[in-house]
């Protein structure tokens, strides 16, 4: 793959209390290789911005406008056909929220990634099964593990099994949803050396979608900071965790809010209200009503994304003056 | 300061397993030792941190100090009385004393009540406020020392009308309104957002200058529980392995456990992508069914030797001042890592 550009995306949910705009407009893209952190609260389309990628909206959500170009292929005009064919674990795939709950427990660990390679691939079972055990063998988990069904496997064993799943398609991108959220902070850990060792080897872009800047200081190279449906901040794992700092000062907040544990603090910080409500978003920059630098134009006029720095954007009114 | 509130000696649960024929025939029995041997002693208007991975017994120990389960074994004292087994009677009193916030603040209200119920339901079993007015007032008391306020916009709500940050503190407010003096915090920020996390813990900690509550905090967060606590026991597999002030514990732990935890957990600073961390631990924590013999840590550790797997448990023993660590090669391994 070359690049991966997300243009201008729009996904609506049409409910029946009116138009929720959970991605309104969110432009960034990917190079290969590259591992590309998306951050923010519940609510603010992290999980929607998934399903966009592989134009599988949850309903009853539906994109409405943008393009996402594969090296200059629009998933966006595919047909489902096509889509199953070409795109969805083959060129990208997605490890789920909570992913140890996507294996189905009635069926052996075999028998999953047995439907998944054969329902792609025209291969005979044995050479199935070679690639299984080789991508069993990737993820650092034994062959024993195919005769065994889901509730016979540790958390961290499961997860294993799914981002294996995920790979050996061989896709070029991988969406990662909150991949480790739900596990032991030792599992964790080990889950994402494991993601970093399959960076390096199969030469994979990644999204990794998560709440936890930390975690996100661990796996990605560039991080999208998001709210309320848009991009605030887009940077280098340097601009925004080095001394210089984030820009946004919604980015700021969540830095702030972030726990660290070699630090005592007498006072952590946190960010007073809530996110707004995507059916009447705020007029103005979205982040004005908990902003604590907010100025009159904030209200008013929304900030697009500009350059404060090579490689490095933001949405901020207080950046424009710089 | 230092006057005991609450007190576990030897707390023991074992949850039998379900025997097969052969097994009901030989008389063999299988138990999940959930909790094993715990000890610990929880001072007046401290924050007494429980961290552990899930299945190590941090849970399974609240619950029996809520008495929601009987121990297997051990004794449990508040304020230097025996509550280990309660008649009905004392029961009611004790659970009037000692309050608990649930980890799911989705799960732990009546989704039918309004918030003026879920407030009013612990005061009406508790025969506290004799009139529905009297309840309303102490209903609206809660909602303010929770900071929810003006309390009059809550009261009549559904739970499913607030956001997670908002029910925890109704939850709070819950336990609050019984005037508490030990409260059993079981992962109370684990499912509410970042941004909102050190908010209520902030307001937990003000409550608790406010009241002189004394807080059991359980969690498997260490970043938070440092933060939030003034000492921790780290347990594993049903045991504590180390206990001292929070501080210490994260700075200088001496239990390779512990030191493997710490070392897990992520931190937000730059330059650490194409770096694989070192985690000093091995393998995957055993079933609580079949616990290893000898220190029950071995089979994971990095530094284990041939005592470790043969001898007996290592107790708990001072290593510094208020501060206890259960491994047998501690001032050795101080030694040798530096």
């Amino acid at each position: 793959m070359e690049k991966l550009e997300i243009k201008n995306v729009k996904l609506h949910y049409y409910t029946s209390k009116g138009i929720i705009r959970a991605l309104d407009g969110l432009s960034f893209d990917l190079r290969a290789g590259e591992s590309l952190g998306v951050v923010g609260e519940s609510g603010c389309g992290k999980t929607t911005l998934g399903t966009a990628l592989l134009n599988m909206p949850t309903p009853p959500g539906r994109i409405v406008g943008g393009e996402i170009l594969i090296n200059g292929l629009d998933l966006l005009k595919l047909s489902e056909n096509e889509l199953r064919k070409q795109i969805r674990w083959e060129k990208m795939a997605m490890v789920f929220q909570g992913a140890m709950n996507c294996l189905t427990p009635v069926y052996t660990i075999q028998k999953q990634m047995m439907e998944t390679i054969l329902s792609h691939r025209k291969m005979s079972k044995e050479e199935a099964e070679a690639r299984i055990r080789k991508y069993l063998n990737l993820v650092g988990l034994s062959a024993d593990v195919l005769g065994r069904y889901p509730h016979e496997l540790s958390g961290g064993m499961k997860q294993r099994i799914v981002i294996a799943t995920a790979l050996f398609l061989e896709p070029q991108v991988v969406i990662c949803d909150e991949p480790t959220t739900a596990l032991d902070v030792v599992v964790q850990a080990q889950i994402i050396n494991l993601l970093k060792q399959l960076k390096q080897k199969l030469k994979l872009s990644f999204i990794f979608i998560t709440h936890d800047l930390a975690t996100e200081a661990e796996v990605a190279d560039r991080i999208m900071v998001m709210y309320a449906g848009k991009a605030v901040e887009i940077g280098t794992n340097q601009q925004i965790y080095g001394p210089q700092g984030a820009a946004h000062p919604y980015t700021k907040l969540l830095m702030a809010a972030t726990p660290r544990l070699h630090q005592k603090v007498d006072q952590l910080a946190f960010i007073p209200g809530t996110p707004p409500d995507l059916l009447t978003p705020p007029t103005g920059c979205r982040f004005h009503l908990r902003c604590p630098q907010v100025m009159p134009r904030c209200r008013q006029e929304e900030p697009s994304l500009i350059e404060s720095e090579p490689a490095h954007t933001v949405a901020c009114w207080r950046c424009y003056h710089e | 300061m230092s006057e005991i509130i609450f007190e576990v000696k030897n707390l023991r649960k074992w949850f039998p397993v379900k025997r097969s024929l052969g097994q009901l025939l030989r008389g063999q029995r299988t138990w999940v030792r959930a909790v094993d041997d715990v000890s610990f002693q929880v001072k007046k208007g401290e924050v007494f941190g429980l961290i552990g991975e899930s299945g190590c017994g941090k849970t399974t120990t609240g619950k029996l100090i809520m008495k929601l389960m009987e121990p297997t074994g051990g004794q449990m004292l508040f304020r230097g009385n025996e509550v280990t087994y309660l008649p009905t009677a004392a029961l009611s009193e004790y659970k009037r004393e000692v309050q608990m916030i649930f980890q799911d603040p989705y799960a732990s209200m009546n989704p039918r009540f309004r918030i003026h119920e879920v407030l009013a339901e612990p005061l009406v079993i508790h025969r506290i406020g004799g009139s529905e007015q009297e309840r309303m007032k102490l209903a609206a008391a809660a909602l303010t020392k929770v900071k929810l306020t003006p309390p009059g916009d809550y009261l009549d709500r559904f739970a499913h009308m607030l956001s997670g940050g908002q029910r925890q503190r109704v939850a709070t407010a819950r336990t609050l309104i019984l005037s508490p003096s030990l409260v059993v915090a079981d992962e109370p920020v684990s499912m509410v957002d970042l941004s909102t996390r050190a908010e209520l813990l902030q307001m937990m900690k003000d409550i608790q200058q406010e009241l002189g509550l004394t807080y059991l905090y359980i969690t498997h967060d260490l970043s938070t529980a440092r933060y939030f606590s003034d000492r921790i026991a780290v347990m594993y597999l049903g045991r504590i392995v180390e206990m001292g002030s929070a501080d210490e514990i994260i700075d200088h732990p001496l239990h390779p456990y512990t030191k493997a935890l710490i070392a897990a957990v992520p931190e937000p600073v730059p330059g650490k992508v194409n770096v694989i961390k070192e985690i000093p631990i091995k393998g995957e924590i055993p079933s609580a069914a079949q616990i290893p013999p000898g220190c029950r840590f071995h089979p994971r550790c990095l530094y284990a030797v041939d005592d470790c797997r043969h001898l007996p448990e290592p107790e708990l023993t001072p290593a510094k001042p208020r501060y206890l660590v259960a491994c047998r090669r501690y001032k050795e391994l101080q030694k040798d890592l530096g």
